[in-house]
């Protein structure tokens, strides 16, 4: 039992972690939680079920070409409803301008892929030895996203040119950076995330068009525990909700496991809405 | 008080204004009425449907559209509600319930789950309460999915049959309709009450309703056990409908339909919601071959909606709103008015501040400032920029908690309070950049600094009942006196956006007039003025000082400052500098040299 705990829990809060690191790169770009986080990772399962179950492509074309979608999706969040409200963002129209994109995505999956959960395929043809990649697919996709923006942030003039407007956009700017284009690229490298997180996370969760819902709201909890913006607190929170999740789960069922898991995300929010390890920022009037 | 009266709207236009707000409502009225007389038993399912989904969307409506909550996700509520009646009336968990009562139980849990997840709103920014609500309705279905022993899961449970006279199919439509026209009336009193104003206040301008005594909390929680509450019974008149619900009848894009309703009809309406959730459930029973794509057409909506027309259709039928105003307007305080306005303010009162200090971090805003406040005296607080000048009066008003130091009123600390608390002490205040609610008339916006003096409950005023009428009576009144002591009072009807900037000024000072302060806050009143109108803001300022009001005036204008204050008090990096009367400070070198120049 305790097995089964670490292993699915680790596995699925790895999943939530990488959505949590796809609100983070979008929000840190632009100050905006966009609704599209879930729509990443429920298309990464669908479309790649479909390009390698039902088109019979090369797992590994299969695979980069659903982080382009990812990409171009991403871009697509950023032009079409998050550069338009960005004037007048005290008003949150965000909120509903990423919602109803999202929305019109999902309808679109659930017309045309279904509404049944349909299954992922293994992605690596070896026999399930001492854990099965289902397990440590989305462990290492998570590792790596972490490692890869972590390097991208600290050895290279973008990702420094990213940290610039995440701390001071109007600053940055002043400087002379392109901040429309580095918003892009962030929106790009955020969808891929998300995609990555769907992909090898569908093993798990299957390719349905459901997950959208669960992934925004699960996604979530890890930025709200670890403070928005820290993507490191994404990963102990996401790690942290997944096991949360799974111990509740197998020992009290899955009722309880849900609404214990909401209830912890009230009371964060009520308690400590910087999130566990974040700072308090005075209020201006 | 004869000349105030000369120049309110005359009766005759009041009347028919009302009566053209009236037409609507009996046109929906008897629409709802005869429909049963078209005898189609189609058309009645619809119409159920859409008065059910009216209650709904009537509560959700004072949330949305006047709180400005984004509760994308209100669906929960119907579901609890639904549940709720359909397994108390089944008796699957208790003795089978009187399927009315069972729907005020429903009705009931709505509430009770309305203010759960709305905490994190009372505290929190916008998003965060989006998350919650889209979280709870996640939580919700996959509750009602795994809790088989009371839903029935994914098979369902019965929904309940309300006996005679509603048990027919136009018994029942006429017992949704009672209810949707019962919630209507219910909701529209309080959006036209002084708790609905304080809603848009919250929304539009959250920094001044807090000045003006509002607490966000309190009045939320109210707003919430509402909303919750008439969706909970919506929610047991939907399981009545269905006759038999499974989690899947509560979708996520159902919230989507009720957010758009409210969005098309307009922010801050009741009718154009009402209208707009009916459009959108009729529809797609018109248009069949859209079914599949209903959701996707709704999405899509709401993504115009908010690129294109952010304010709804509403304000694109504002016509009113537009009107021209006359060019080359005079602002002509009628200082003799004051009394009317102030009553008598206690001359004996004094606050005094002692060693405050306030620290962000390592940035000492303010470092240890004394300052005593007397009734009938006016105090200037000057200095250059960044002396902590607005920062004290944040204090005092109760925005920061200051680091150390102390805060008398008549000698005696006062404790750390909120905002709204400190307005109880008759703290009235402006800001240096006028917080107005644009879309409301500037009479509205006036009326909100005297929310604190209504005696109404919010049930009170929900039921209509005569204290209500006796509030909104004496608010109206006070603000168009206080406007016609500012010099307002011709404007009283236009909508605040539409305002000059100066006019902005003055009318924030008649606001903070309403509270009857005894001690009033004006932070840099006289920027943006003309020289003739700052010369008539000086004698307002005076005038009101001398009713007895203790004025702190933080201002730049030097000339200003020495004409009329009694005291003046000089801030530099956050220390006092000097004190004393004008003639003394305009001789002070340090003064001369850090700020006023020679």
């Amino acid at each position: 039992m305790l097995e089964s705990i670490i292993t699915y829990g680790l596995a699925i809060g790895a999943v939530y972690a990488m959505i949590g690191i796809t609100y983070n790169v979008m929000y840190s770009s632009s100050r905006v939680f966009s609704f599209t986080a879930g729509m990443l990772g429920m298309l990464g399962g669908v479309l790649g079920a479909l390009f390698i179950t039902k088109w019979g492509m090369n797992t590994v074309l299969a695979f980069g070409l659903v982080l382009a979608c990812g990409a171009v999706i991403g871009i697509v969040t950023e032009i079409v409803t998050v550069r338009p409200v960005l004037k007048s963002i005290e008003q949150h129209l965000y909120v509903l301008s990423t919602l109803a994109f999202a929305l019109m995505v999902q309808q679109v999956t659930a017309i045309e892929w279904g509404t049944e959960a349909q299954p992922f395929p293994k992605l690596i043809p070896v026999e399930a030895g001492l854990l099965d990649q289902k397990f440590w697919l989305p462990m290492l996709a998570c590792t790596a996203a972490i490692i890869g923006l972590e390097a991208l942030y600290r050895y290279t003039l973008v990702g420094r040119a990213f940290l610039a407007i995440a701390e001071d956009s109007y600053a940055a700017r002043a400087l002379g950076l392109p901040e429309t284009k580095l918003r892009l690229a962030c929106y790009a490298i955020a969808g891929m995330i998300g995609a990555l997180a769907g992909f090898t996370g569908a093993q798990m969760l299957l390719a349905y068009f459901g997950n959208q819902a669960i992934l925004n709201f699960y996604g979530f909890v890890p930025v709200a525990l670890g403070g928005m913006g820290s993507n490191r607190g994404a990963i102990i929170g996401g790690l942290a909700l997944g096991l949360f999740q799974q111990a509740a789960s197998i020992m009290f069922g899955g009722i309880y496991a849900a609404v214990a898991v909401f209830i912890v995300f009230i009371l964060i929010l009520l308690l400590r809405p910087e999130g566990l390890a974040g700072v308090t920022v005075a209020r201006r009037v | 008080m004869s000349d105030i009266t000369a120049s309110m709207p005359a009766a005759s236009v009041n009347g028919r204004k009302r009566y053209q707000k009236v037409v609507p409502w009996l046109l929906l009225g008897a629409a709802g009425l005869l429909l049963p007389l078209l005898d189609d038993a189609y058309i009645g399912v619809i119409a159920q449907r859409a008065f059910i989904y009216w209650i709904l969307s009537a509560g959700l409506n004072l949330l949305v559209g006047f709180a400005g909550q984004i509760a994308i996700g209100w669906v929960p509520m119907l579901t609890l509600g639904a549940y709720t009646t359909a397994v108390l009336t089944a008796g699957t968990v208790t003795d089978p319930w009187d399927p009315y009562l069972a729907l005020l139980a429903g009705g009931l849990v709505g509430s009770l789950f309305g203010v759960i997840i709305g905490l994190p709103a009372l505290r929190l920014r916008t998003f965060y309460f989006a998350m919650t609500t889209l979280g709870f309705t996640t939580i919700t279905t996959q509750v009602a999915l795994a809790w088989k022993s009371v839903t029935g899961g994914g098979v369902g449970t019965p929904g309940p049959v309300f006996p005679w006279p509603f048990d027919s199919t136009w018994g029942f439509y006429y017992f949704c309709f009672i209810l949707a026209g019962i919630a209507t009336w219910l909701t529209a009193n309080i959006a036209y009450s002084r708790y609905g104003r304080a809603l848009i206040a919250l929304r539009d301008a959250e920094v001044a309703a807090e000045a003006s005594g509002i607490s966000k909390p309190k009045l939320l929680v109210l707003v919430f056990l509402l909303a919750g509450g008439l969706g909970g019974i919506a929610g047991g008149l939907f399981a009545s409908l269905q006759s038999y619900i499974t989690p899947d009848a509560f979708t996520f894009e159902m919230s989507v339909l009720f957010f758009i309703a409210i969005l098309i009809g307009g922010r801050g309406s009741i009718m154009g919601p009402i209208l707009g959730t009916i459009i959108l459930t009729t529809l797609p029973e018109f248009a069949a071959p859209l079914v599949q794509w209903s959701t996707f057409l709704y999405a899509a909506l709401l993504l115009l909606i908010v690129l294109l027309i952010p304010g709804g259709i509403a304000e694109l039928l504002d016509f009113r709103g537009r009107a021209a105003l006359p060019q080359h307007r005079e602002i002509a305080p009628r200082p003799e008015l004051l009394g009317a306005v102030l009553g008598k303010p206690d001359r004996s009162q004094k606050m005094s501040l002692h060693g405050i200090q306030l620290h962000f971090g390592g940035v000492k805003a303010i470092d240890g400032i004394d300052v005593e406040i007397r009734a009938g005296e006016v105090h200037g607080l000057i200095g250059p920029n960044g002396s902590g000048k607005t920062t004290t009066l944040n204090v005092i008003s109760g925005y920061y908690r200051p680091t150390a130091g102390e805060l008398r009123l008549n000698g005696n600390a006062l404790p750390v309070e909120t905002t709204p608390e400190r307005a109880a002490h008759r703290i009235a205040r402006t800001f240096q950049t006028p917080r107005l609610i644009g879309d409301a008339s500037v009479l509205e916006n006036v009326m909100i600094g005297g929310t604190i003096d209504g005696q109404a409950s919010f049930v009170e005023s929900m039921l209509s009942l005569p204290r209500h009428h006796q509030d909104e009576r004496a608010l109206r009144d006070a603000a168009m006196k206080a406007l016609a002591a500012v010099g307002l009072e011709s404007l009283a009807d236009v909508r605040a956006d539409r305002l000059q900037h100066s006019e902005l000024r003055f009318m924030e000072i008649a606001r903070a007039l309403m509270l009857r302060p005894a001690f009033l806050l004006l932070d840099e009143p006289a920027a943006g003025l003309s020289g003739e109108e700052i010369r008539r803001l000086g004698a307002l300022i005076t005038a009101i000082s001398h009713e007895g009001v203790a004025v702190l005036l933080v201002e730049h204008h030097a000339d200003l400052i020495f004409d009329i204050c009694d005291t003046v008090t000089v801030l530099n990096l956050g220390k006092v500098l000097a004190a004393g009367t004008p003639a003394e400070i305009r001789a002070h070198k340090e003064v001369v040299s850090a700020y006023l120049g020679a």
